[in-house]
């Protein structure tokens, strides 16, 4: 910017920290109380400034969980999420890379009828299929598993429909030279189509974890077993006690969001370098 | 090293539009043939039916002694080099050239031998470790053609390579493709619109035209005797001028007229056989009016406006006009550089004895 007009910079900026503070501080607010003692939470009054019970709350939560409200260690339970989350995330981009690969590079009967019915199925989110679903796994004996938690999330349109249309971008004459350089579909599809996906692949295995991370309805409906709770649930099941314990809480509430920035923050050197070096 | 022979290919699309129709055509072991032709003739579908890109509707192809019409690109020999070069962008240009001979089964002595050989030919071993997103378009043309000679195949087919080049780099390609092919000996088929491409490279060119071959032969025949008209004013740049024989006779042909082939109604003159100064052997006389003058340094064009005829013609000369732009100049042309015509076929029509 050569422009130089104060007045303008200090708004500008006012704006962006107020925006910023509006953002941050419920995250604040949940690391603070997450290190107060027990009895601080429920004097009415929240405290601005950490408390000295950090250690304490995290070792109870991540050790013992919350035993009233059937909450098991808060290990166990990021681990099932964790489980949950990764198999959802590599199952829905091996299953939409593979079907975008089938949709843009063969040709076969009713190909264009497949795609669209993928495509349709975009407008069909969990929670509308929820209870056919629900039926089809408890006849497969798949209530109480991690099989149960992730299958039925692994199809993904909005996936297989994003890998399509960048497949769609690479020039015809790449799968031409393959061809010529005596690369077979699947050596073209590991060789070439996957390396040049890197960048789409990172993207969308951030989006992908966050949403299995995130899943709150449908690991509610087929789980009653602790030992398969996943910290969403956790979270929800210390909340309606009568008495909450805010303070573990809180911890397990900042434990909870760890892992996604952890993903974003892994996949983010990946894309931002396939941003960076356009590889077309 | 092979021989390339195409009979009767035909390419139907769906919808009945015939790409190409009943190609015959006999590339010879070593040969460099150029398919050239304007854009649509069908001359880049022949050739990716060649590479097995495209589907053969019909007839048969040979490459070497093997009928290859249902055989897989890989399977038939050939390396192929792109328009837009279509190198793996993710891989370094030694693994680009690596890729065709890994997928073979080669051991990687043999590969790296090889593609330090061809890296050496193509002066660029000291990109190997480079992607080619940061390569220069001339560079990136050689990593391509790389790719085709690490294979050392039966045949190369060039789709067009040098038309993402600028028009200097595209020179000093062409020249060093020719002197690589001499060197080489590999059959080679290559397509372009660009004629003089063409008549540089080929040692015979096939020009085709809506899906057939107009004529075969080397670049001076096909320059020197156009079959056609298509090919006469396809072949040379600018383009043959073609006049009608009674508008020459009008202009007063002197009997020189009279000896031309039964049924020429139409003759073609290249603008660089139209003299601006009367020759000793006998001539045509044509007045006309210098429209437009277009000077390219050694040489100039004339775009002049012939007296009582609305056909658009130009000569080349060498130097400047004797004259400005509106003024009138008379050209001279003698009988030999009469390439007589029917407009009926489009024929050339054969001189009596031939």
């Amino acid at each position: 910017m050569v422009e130089n007009r104060p007045w303008a910079n200090v708004f500008a900026h006012t704006v962006l920290i107020i925006g910023v503070a509006l953002v941050v501080f419920p995250v604040y607010i949940a690391i603070v109380a997450s290190t107060q003692a027990p009895y601080e939470l429920l004097r009415g009054t929240l405290p601005l400034l950490p408390g000295s019970y950090g250690i304490e709350n995290y070792t109870q939560m991540w050790q013992s969980g919350v035993s009233s409200s059937n909450s098991p260690p808060a290990a166990l339970m990021l681990w099932n999420s964790f489980v949950m989350a990764m198999a959802i995330t590599v199952g829905k981009l091996f299953i939409s890379l593979l079907s975008a690969f089938a949709i843009v590079y063969f040709r076969f009967r009713f190909r264009i009828f497949f795609f669209w019915l993928i495509f349709v199925t975009l407008m069909l989110p969990v929670e509308v299929r929820i209870i056919p679903t629900f039926q089809v796994v408890a006849n497969l004996n798949m209530l109480n598993s991690f099989a149960g938690l992730s299958i039925p999330l692994i199809a993904s349109a909005t996936a297989t429909f994003l890998f399509r249309q960048f497949f769609m971008t690479i020039p015809e004459e790449m799968l031409e030279a393959a061809r010529v350089d005596g690369a077979g579909p699947m050596k073209f599809f590991k060789d070439i189509l996957m390396p040049l996906s890197v960048t789409n692949i990172a993207a969308l295995f951030v989006i992908m974890f966050i949403y299995g991370w995130n899943q709150y309805l449908w690991p509610l409906l087929i789980t009653t077993d602790p030992d398969y709770t996943t910290i969403v649930m956790g979270i929800q099941r210390m909340t309606s006690e009568e008495n909450p314990q805010w303070h573990l809480v809180m911890a397990a509430v900042v434990m909870a969001a760890l892992p996604p920035v952890l993903v974003i923050l892994f996949m983010q050197r990946l894309f931002v370098k396939g941003l960076t070096e356009t590889e077309k | 090293m092979a021989s390339i022979t195409l009979e009767g290919i035909t390419k139907t699309y769906t919808g009945d539009v015939q790409a190409v129709k009943g190609v015959n055509l006999q590339i010879e072991d070593g040969e460099f043939v150029v398919l050239v032709g304007p854009s649509g003739c069908g001359k880049s579908t022949l050739l990716r039916m060649v590479a097995g890109l495209e589907t053969i509707t019909d007839g048969t192809l040979n490459i070497g002694e093997r009928v290859v019409n249902k055989l897989e690109p890989a399977e038939r020999d050939i390396a192929m080099v792109f328009q837009n070069y279509a190198l793996y962008p993710h891989m370094t240009v030694y693994n680009n050239l690596a890729y065709g001979l890994k997928n073979r089964g080669f051991k990687k002595g043999e590969i790296d031998q090889r593609v330090h050989v061809a890296a050496k030919m193509l002066e660029i071993e000291e990109f190997l470790e480079r992607k080619p997103r940061k390569l220069s378009g001339g560079q990136r043309q050689r990593v391509a053609m790389g790719r085709a000679l690490v294979r050392d195949p039966a045949a190369f087919l060039f789709d067009e390579p040098l038309s993402n080049l600028d028009a200097k780099l595209r020179v000093q390609m062409r020249v060093e493709i020719k002197q690589l092919q001499r060197r080489l000996k590999t059959t080679s088929l290559y397509v372009t619109h660009d004629q003089l491409e063409a008549m540089t490279l080929g040692d015979r060119l096939v020009v085709l035209n809506a899906g057939q071959i107009e004529q075969v032969g080397t670049p001076m025949e096909i320059y020197a005797r156009p079959a056609t008209m298509f090919v006469a004013g396809f072949i040379g740049s600018p383009a043959m001028n073609m006049l009608p024989v009674d508008y020459l006779h009008t202009q007063g042909a002197n009997g020189l007229l009279d000896n031309l082939p039964d049924g020429t109604d139409i003759v073609g003159i290249r603008p660089d056989d139209m003299h601006l100064t009367p020759p000793t052997a006998p001539h045509l006389t044509v007045d006309s009016t210098l429209a437009l003058f277009e000077a390219a340094g050694a040489e100039s064009h004339l775009y002049v406006n012939l007296a009582d005829s609305d056909q658009p013609t130009v000569i080349r000369v060498s130097g400047q006009p004797p004259v400005a732009e509106g003024e009138t100049l008379q050209f001279y042309v003698t009988r030999d550089a009469l390439h007589p015509f029917n407009s009926a076929t489009g024929q050339r029509t054969p001189s009596p004895g031939e």
